[in-house]
């Protein structure tokens, strides 16, 4: 399955990289189009992008550029149309729509603008959501939902259903929940795109404390220049490509 | 298992509408229950009636009574095995409310031909044939009206005595069981001699005969060869099979079983309908969820179940409480309706119907649901928002 060689004999596959075969995620000439009746509509063409472990990347670019899409093909939540992507030594291009599901339970935590958080569980309940997919007892499954919520800084709201929590605290309980089953990669689709100044800055300082101490890999989609800056280097994405060179 | 709470929690989301689809399931399976029961009690007569035994009434109905004489004429009858006879005595006890069904019977031969329905012990068998006034009774009598073996009990029959007195006493002297579910145990035996010596008018005259055959090949044989000695006497016979006997006896209040199935058949598809809009309003609304858990790693299959099991779920606590609900109303009724209908109560049949019925109808009204969450793209399905 896995083939990690492939990627790094490719004279263009470090083109945008800070690292080497090192790197957690390997984009090769990865593409993405879109049929719209018998037209094929590309939305990513040609992108080649490394992404080293313990990075910390802020993706901006104008609405509509593919952010979104890219974000999705490196989560696995859609599979590219050309090109390969290679993520901790896997071939994921290559994976059926099932293997996809169970590596993103593995390997990817998700966080979204508008939180998504199951409004009938409670904050604890939706960390655990994650960790229902593994074998862990109920015992270990609270334990490491006790020690993601302490993460968040969240632990006095565990029982508080999502609609009694703030903006803010939403959001920490999703990134409580993308942690919570320890994967290589974090992916934020304008994390703080639906918060105030302030409450933006402290989800943004926890990503960097994620990223940080907890060495968390960090792909972050955002509009906003000043969030970007918490990142350790930024990539602009026009019309489905990269432009490299800030 | 780990999965249930977040399933049950899902069912609570807009709990008025989830109470209202489940009280209208409470419903349905309390007509289910009840009518299903009504139906059981209707038919079971004729399901336990045996092969082997006739039952020869009068020719116009079987409230006309037939001359004593024909038990002799008929035991001599050939093909013919063993014959009883019985009695209406059309009574209650102290309150017209407690009726219940007692039959004049011959305490000799009235067991024998019972004896794969009706179990008498050996000893409280003699007490009573050495007991003029004794009588038997049923188990589901003896709980009804907590009577005992020794207890003396006054029952008003339509029947006077000579003396006017309607009222007559009774020593109970054993206590019957049914041996096949169905089998009537909630009623009272007592001596013919002791009823038509003391009664005022019919005297001489029995209600119906039980005939049991030699060979129940020959059984049509043997009931025309009865009806034919009988032939233009005053007193014409009809026999027939136990088993047509009961039908048609049931057939008087019209055929039961096609009416209650095609009510509930009605019942069934109205609550399809019902627990299907449930629940795909239910999913409907939470369509990005649905999304979430598959980014989160579920697999379509699980979001599949957990749909169904929802359905189910719902569908189990209304038709559970539906059911227990229609057990308890029917145990009400048995003690009014007992003379009537022997045997009155929930059997295991309806139980075991119902609970597959409770189940189809979650798995059906959740099915369309549980496919569109199945088949969700996550990609599509977020874009939405
Ligand atoms: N499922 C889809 N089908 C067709 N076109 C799509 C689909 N998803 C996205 N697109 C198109 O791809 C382009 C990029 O979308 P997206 O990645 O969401 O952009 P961004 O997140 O940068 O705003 C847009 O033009 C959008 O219309
Ligand atoms: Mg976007």
């Amino acid at each position: 399955m896995s083939d990690a060689n492939e990627a790094a004999l490719d004279p263009q596959a470090s083109a945008a990289s800070a690292g080497n075969e090192t790197a957690l995620v390997h984009c090769t000439n990865l593409g993405k189009s879109y049929r719209k009746g018998k037209e094929s509509v590309p939305v990513l063409s040609n992108l080649n992008l490394n992404i080293p472990k313990g990075d910390f990347l802020a993706l901006m670019g104008p609405s509509g550029s593919g952010k979104t899409t890219l974000l999705n093909l490196l989560g696995g939540l859609d599979s590219p149309t050309d090109g390969s992507l290679e993520i901790a030594g896997e071939r994921i291009d290559r994976f059926s729509r099932s293997q996809l599901t169970r590596w993103r339970a593995r390997h990817v935590g998700f966080i979204f603008q508008f939180y998504n958080l199951m409004p009938v569980l409670s904050a604890e309940r939706n960390v655990e959501l994650p960790l229902l997919l593994t074998k862990l007892s109920s015992k270990q499954r609270k334990k490491q939902v006790a020690i993601a919520l302490e993460l968040v800084g969240l632990k006095d709201r565990a029982k508080h259903k999502p609609s009694e929590l703030s903006g803010g605290q939403e959001q920490r309980v999703a990134i409580a929940r993308a942690i919570v089953s320890d994967p290589d990669l974090l992916l934020c689709d304008e994390p703080t795109g639906d918060l105030d100044r302030t409450t933006a800055d402290d989800i943004l300082s926890l990503l960097q404390t994620l990223n940080q101490q907890q060495g968390k890999t960090i792909v972050m989609v955002t509009h906003d220049p000043l969030a970007a800056e918490y990142a350790q280097r930024t990539l602009h994405l026009d019309k489905g490509t990269l432009i490299t060179g800030n | 298992m780990k999965y249930f709470y977040f399933i049950w929690k899902n069912l609570g989301r807009k709990k008025l509408r989830t109470w209202l689809t489940i009280m209208s399931i409470v419903v349905a399976f309390i007509l289910f229950g009840a009518l299903g029961s009504l139906s059981a009690a209707f038919t079971q007569g004729a399901e336990i009636a045996g092969a082997d035994r006739l039952v020869t009434i009068h020719k116009v109905s079987l409230i006309q009574s037939l001359p004593y004489s024909y038990v002799n004429r008929v035991r001599n009858t050939e093909g013919v095995e063993a014959v009883t006879f019985a009695s209406w005595f059309g009574g209650y006890y102290q309150d017209p409310k407690n009726q219940f069904a007692q039959f004049a019977v011959d305490a000799e031969s009235y067991f024998d031909i019972y004896s794969d329905l009706l179990s008498l012990p050996e000893e409280q068998m003699e007490s009573w044939q050495n007991n003029r006034i004794g009588a038997v009774i049923g188990t589901a009598l003896a709980q009804r009206f907590g009577w005992e073996v020794g207890d003396r009990v006054p029952v008003t029959s339509m029947f006077p005595q000579e003396d006017g007195n309607r009222t007559w006493e009774f020593e109970i002297e054993g206590i019957f069981s049914a041996e096949a579910s169905g089998a009537d145990s909630g009623s009272m035996v007592f001596h013919y001699e002791y009823f038509d010596e003391a009664r005022q008018w019919d005297k001489g005259t029995v209600g119906w005969l039980m005939i049991k055959v030699a060979d129940p090949q020959n059984a049509g044989e043997v009931a025309d060869r009865i009806d034919a000695m009988f032939a233009n006497s005053p007193a014409e016979t009809k026999t027939s099979t136990e088993k047509a006997f009961m039908e048609s006896f049931m057939k008087q209040f019209g055929d039961i079983g096609t009416i209650t199935g095609l009510i509930l058949g009605a019942v069934f598809f109205t609550m399809l309908l019902v627990t299907a809009n449930t629940m795909a309003q239910a999913v409907r609304e939470r369509i990005p969820e649905m999304a979430i858990l598959k980014t989160l790693g579920f697999t379509d299959r699980s979001v599949l179940v957990m749909i169904l099991a929802e359905a189910v779920l719902m569908a189990l606590i209304g038709g559970l409480i539906g059911l227990g609900l229609a057990w308890l109303m029917i145990g009400a009724a048995a003690s009014q309706v007992g003379a009537f209908l022997p045997g009155f109560a929930m059997p295991t049949d309806v139980w075991v119907q119902g609970l597959i019925a409770i189940v189809v109808l979650g798995l059906l009204s959740g099915a369309i649901p549980a496919l569109q969450g199945m088949r969700l793209n996550i990609v599509t399905a977020l874009g939405r928002r």
